[in-house]
C-alpha cells in the first residue's frame, strides 16, 4: 500500500514564493480556505503545501509584497494526446475513492466556440454608421408574449390599443443575471444582484433556492424560479417577482437535478429554502408533476392562476438535441419566455461527465430554436433568452443576431466580482466569498461593492452594444434580432453555416 | 356548517378560469364558507388560496392541480379528484371522499390530505417539513409506484383498506421511498421488500410513532366517517430513510 493516495501526488498547481520578498505576514495563511499555507513554529516562518492548492489565485491577489505566483504544476506526464494529465489524474482519483467525479463552473474543454467563428458587419459608404454618442440608440427590450396582430380603436383621446397585452418584462439592456440559487451563492451576492438589477433596469433570477425575506423589496427586478425541489416556493414567493421561471433543465447538467450539500445549508439558507439545517437539499431530476408537454402546460397555468395572470411565465431548458421541437411545445404550452441554456453554462456542482459531455453549443441550438418557432409561426408568442457561456458584449450582440431577445449571464457576473473559475464551488469554501456560506468567507463580498461592479459591467456592455449596433447602421436592438445577415461565419462548414442561418465570410 | 349557510357557486358550464375568478372574488368579498356545485374537472380550484378560516365543499370531480400552492383553507371533495391535488401546498386540509389520480401532494410542505380510496402514481414525492410545518398524507386505499420518492419530511400513511383494486395487487407499487432523506411512511399490514427503494427497510413502530399514527388515524376516520379502531386494529410498519444524506459520499471532487 502506498502511504498516501496516488491522486494526491499529482497535484494541479505549484505555489512559488519569493523568499526575499515574503515578510511572513500570514495574509496567505488567513486567505486560503484550503490550508495551503501554515505558520511553521519550528522554522518561525510561513510554509506551504502545493498539493492542496486549487488554483484560485486569492493568495496571489492579496499578498502585500506580491511574492506569490501560482503556476500549473510543471510535473507533466509523458505527452500523449489521448491520455492527457486530466484523464490520468481523474482515473487515479476514482480508483482511490470509487466516487463520481464532481465539478464546479461550466465545461472547460476544448470544444468549438461558435461566437469566435462569427464576425459582425459594419456600415461602409452606402448606409452610414450611426454614432451612439450623437444619436439615440435603443437597447430597451420587452420580454413576454406578443399578440399576432395589434388592433386599435378610436377613443376621444385618439386611437388606443384594443384589448390587453400580455404582461411584459422591460429590460433597459438585453442582459439579465442568470439563475444562481441562494445557497449555491450567498446572500451578499443575491443582494448585490438585486441592487445592480434595480440600478440598471434589468432583472436577476433567484435560482431555485427561494428568495430571502429582506430581498422581497427588489421584486420589481426579480425573476423567481421554480425547480423540481420547489424549495421556498409558496404563494408569496410566486407573487414577489416580476416573472416566474420554471427550471426544467440547466446547460451544465442537462437531465439531472440540483444537489446542495448539507455543508452549504446554514440558518438563512435553511429558512429561505424551508428545509432543515445541514440536511442535503436534493432536487429530483425531473419535475415529477411534469412528464409531458401537457403536464408542463398544467404547471404554467397553475403559476398563472397563482399570480392571476399578471406575470409572464418563463421555461428554461438545457440546449439538447431536440431543443427546437421541445421549445415549440413549450411555447404552445403557454410559456411567455423560453430560455435555452448551452453546455458552457455554469454550475455550483455537476457530475463532470455530464458537464463535459451532455448538451449542445448555445449558438447552434439558439439558431435552431429561433428558426423552428418562426417556421411554426409562433415566434411572437414567446421571447427567447439565450445563456451558457456569454463572455462579452459581442457574444450578446451575436446571440441577438441569431434570434435571442436577451441573454442571461451567470459566470461573467461572478467573474466581475472576483471569481477566477477555479471550479471548486461544490466544496462550499470559495476563497472569493462567492460560492460559500461560511461567515469568514462570505464577508469577503460586500453587497454594495459587488453591486457596483455588476452595474459597471452591465453599463459597459450596454455602451459596447450601442457601438456595435451603430457601426452596423442600426439604432435599436429590435432591428438586430434574428438579423443573421449581420453575421458571417469563418472556418465553419456548410452544415454549421446552415444551422446558424449564416453566410460564410466573403459571400 | 349547514349547506344553506354556504355561499354557493354553480360551476356548470364554467371554464376553470372563470370559476376560479369567481372563487377568488367570493373570498375577497368575505365569504368563508363556499360550496361549489356541479364541478366537472375544472382545474386549479383553490390554487394559492390563503386563509385558515376558508372552508370549501366541492360537489363533483375537481380537475388537475386542485389546491396547488394553497395556504390554509379546508377543502372537502364529495367525489373523486384528479392529478396533482395539493401540489406544493403550504398549509390547510383536504378531505376526499373518493379516489385521487397521480402526483398527490407533490413537494407538499404543510397541511394534511386525507384520501378515502386509492391514489395513483408518484404520490408524496419530495414532501418536506420545516419548523412547525409538517405535511401528512393519508391514503385509505392502495398507492401506485414511487410513493414518497425523494421524500424530505412529513408523513405518509398508507392503509390499503378502501381500495377498488383486486386483492392480489400489492398495497404499494415499486420504488417506494427511493432517495428518501427525511420523513416517514407508515404502512398498514405488510409491504413486500422488493417494492421498497434501494437501502430501505420496513420496521416496527416505536411508542412515539404509534402515538403519532393514532392521532392521525383518528382525525382521518372522523373526517371521513370511518371507524378509527378498525383501521388501527392491525400491525403497522414504517419506512424511514437510513440517512439524511443518501448521496453524501457519492462524489470525488475535481475541477
Amino acid at each position: 500500500m502506498l502511504f498516501k493516495p496516488i491522486s494526491q501526488s499529482f497535484h494541479d498547481f505549484l505555489v512559488e514564493r519569493d523568499k526575499e520578498r515574503c515578510i511572513n505576514c500570514e495574509v496567505c495563511v488567513r486567505q486560503c480556505p484550503y490550508d495551503v499555507y501554515y505558520w511553521d513554529d519550528a522554522r518561525q516562518q510561513v510554509m506551504h503545501d502545493s498539493s492542496k492548492c486549487i488554483g484560485c489565485h486569492r493568495c496571489e491577489a492579496l499578498c502585500p509584497t506580491a511574492c506569490i505566483t501560482v503556476r500549473r504544476n510543471p510535473a507533466e506526464f509523458r505527452p500523449n494526446s489521448l491520455w492527457t494529465g486530466t484523464y490520468i489524474k481523474n482515473l487515479f482519483k476514482q480508483a482511490d475513492t470509487g466516487g463520481v467525479l464532481l465539478s464546479g463552473c461550466g465545461c472547460p474543454q476544448d470544444k468549438p466556440i461558435y461566437w469566435d467563428k462569427l464576425q459582425l458587419d459594419a456600415s461602409q459608404v452606402t448606409n452610414p454608421s450611426i454614432d451612439p454618442l450623437r444619436e439615440p440608440m435603443e437597447t430597451r427590450t420587452f420580454l413576454g408574449s406578443k399578440p399576432d396582430m395589434l388592433e386599435f380603436e378610436e377613443t376621444p383621446d385618439g386611437p388606443c390599443l384594443k384589448g390587453k397585452l400580455s404582461p411584459q418584462l422591460t429590460l433597459e439592456y438585453p442582459i439579465m443575471f442568470g439563475a444562481m440559487s441562494f445557497g449555491a451563492i450567498n446572500f451578499n451576492l443575491h443582494k448585490a444582484m438585486a441592487l445592480a438589477a434595480t440600478e440598471t433596469g434589468i432583472y436577476y433570477n433567484t435560482g431555485e433556492g427561494g428568495l430571502h425575506q429582506t430581498l422581497y423589496k427588489y421584486g420589481k427586478n426579480t425573476i423567481v424560479q421554480v425547480a423540481s425541489g420547489r424549495f421556498g416556493v409558496h404563494r408569496d414567493y410566486l407573487n414577489a417577482g416580476a416573472a416566474i421561471e420554471i427550471k426544467v433543465g440547466q446547460g451544465a447538467k442537462p437531465g439531472i437535478g440540483g444537489h446542495l450539500p448539507g455543508e452549504k445549508i446554514d440558518e438563512e439558507v435553511s429558512k429561505t429554502r424551508m428545509v432543515p439545517l445541514g440536511s442535503d437539499a436534493i432536487s429530483p431530476a425531473p419535475h415529477h408533476d411534469i412528464y409531458s408537454i401537457e403536464d408542463l402546460l398544467q404547471l404554467i397555468y397553475a403559476l398563472k392562476e397563482a399570480t392571476e395572470y399578471t406575470k409572464p411565465v418563463s421555461v428554461k431548458i438545457a440546449a439538447v438535441h431536440n431543443a427546437a421541437a421541445i421549445a415549440s411545445g413549450i411555447v404552445r404550452a403557454g410559456a411567455d419566455i423560453v430560455v435555452i441554456d448551452g453546455f458552457r453554462g455554469g454550475t455550483g456542482a455537476a457530475p463532470t461527465m455530464i458537464r463535459d459531455n451532455v448538451g449542445l453549443p448555445i449558438e447552434l441550438c439558439l439558431a435552431a430554436v429561433d428558426r423552428r418557432l418562426r417556421d411554426d409561426g409562433i415566434r411572437n408568442q414567446a421571447s427567447l433568452v439565450a445563456s451558457g457561456g456569454i463572455r462579452c458584449s459581442a457574444d450578446v450582440v451575436k446571440a441577438i443576431a441569431l434570434g435571442a431577445d436577451a441573454v442571461y449571464i451567470g459566470s461573467a457576473a461572478l467573474i466581475a466580482v472576483g471569481c477566477t473559475m477555479c471550479g471548486r464551488c461544490y466544496t462550499g469554501k470559495c476563497p472569493w466569498g462567492i460560492a460559500t456560506n461560511e461567515a469568514r468567507l462570505k464577508k469577503r463580498q460586500n453587497p454594495d461593492v459587488a453591486a457596483k461592479r455588476l452595474a459597471n459591467l452591465v453599463k459597459a456592455w450596454g455602451h459596447e452594444i450601442q457601438e456595435m449596433l451603430g457601426g452596423m447602421g442600426l439604432n435599436s436592438i429590435e432591428s438586430l434580432r434574428g438579423n443573421t445577415d449581420k453575421l458571417r461565419g469563418i472556418g465553419l462548414n456548410q452544415i454549421e453555416l446552415d444551422t446558424l442561418g449564416v453566410k460564410a465570410a466573403g459571400q | 356548517m349547514a349547506a344553506d349557510h354556504r355561499f354557493v357557486l354553480d360551476a356548470e358550464g364554467l371554464y376553470y378560469k372563470q370559476l376560479n375568478e369567481q372563487i377568488r372574488e367570493a373570498v375577497r368579498n368575505g365569504h368563508k364558507a363556499i360550496e361549489l356545485r356541479n364541478v366537472r374537472g375544472q382545474r386549479y380550484i383553490a390554487n394559492s388560496l390563503d386563509g385558515e378560516d376558508i372552508d370549501i365543499l366541492v360537489q363533483g370531480v375537481p380537475g388537475q392541480d386542485m389546491a396547488a400552492f394553497m395556504r390554509g383553507p379546508h377543502l372537502t371533495v364529495y367525489g373523486n379528484a384528479q392529478d396533482g391535488v395539493g401540489n406544493t401546498m403550504d398549509a390547510g386540509e383536504i378531505v376526499i371522499h373518493g379516489m385521487v389520480g397521480d402526483v398527490l401532494g407533490y413537494a407538499m410542505r404543510g397541511g394534511r390530505i386525507f384520501v378515502k380510496g386509492d391514489a395513483g402514481y408518484r404520490c408524496g414525492i419530495h414532501m418536506k417539513a420545516y419548523m412547525d410545518k409538517f405535511p401528512v398524507l393519508v391514503i385509505g386505499g392502495k398507492a401506485g409506484d414511487f410513493l414518497g420518492e425523494y421524500m424530505a419530511g412529513g408523513a405518509i400513511i398508507l392503509l390499503g383498506m378502501f381500495s377498488e383494486k383486486p386483492a392480489e395487487v400489492p398495497i404499494t407499487g415499486r420504488s417506494l421511498g427511493t432517495g428518501m432523506h427525511g420523513g416517514v411512511i407508515y404502512i398498514r399490514g405488510e409491504v413486500p421488500a422488493y417494492q421498497l427503494g434501494a437501502g430501505l427497510a420496513a420496521k416496527e413502530l416505536d411508542a412515539d410513532e404509534r402515538a403519532f399514527l393514532e392521532v392521525q388515524i383518528r382525525d382521518y376516520a372522523a373526517a371521513l366517517g370511518l371507524d378509527a379502531e378498525a383501521i388501527l386494529d392491525a400491525p403497522f410498519l414504517r419506512v424511514k430513510p437510513y440517512t439524511h444524506r443518501p448521496y453524501g459520499n457519492m462524489y470525488v471532487g475535481t475541477n
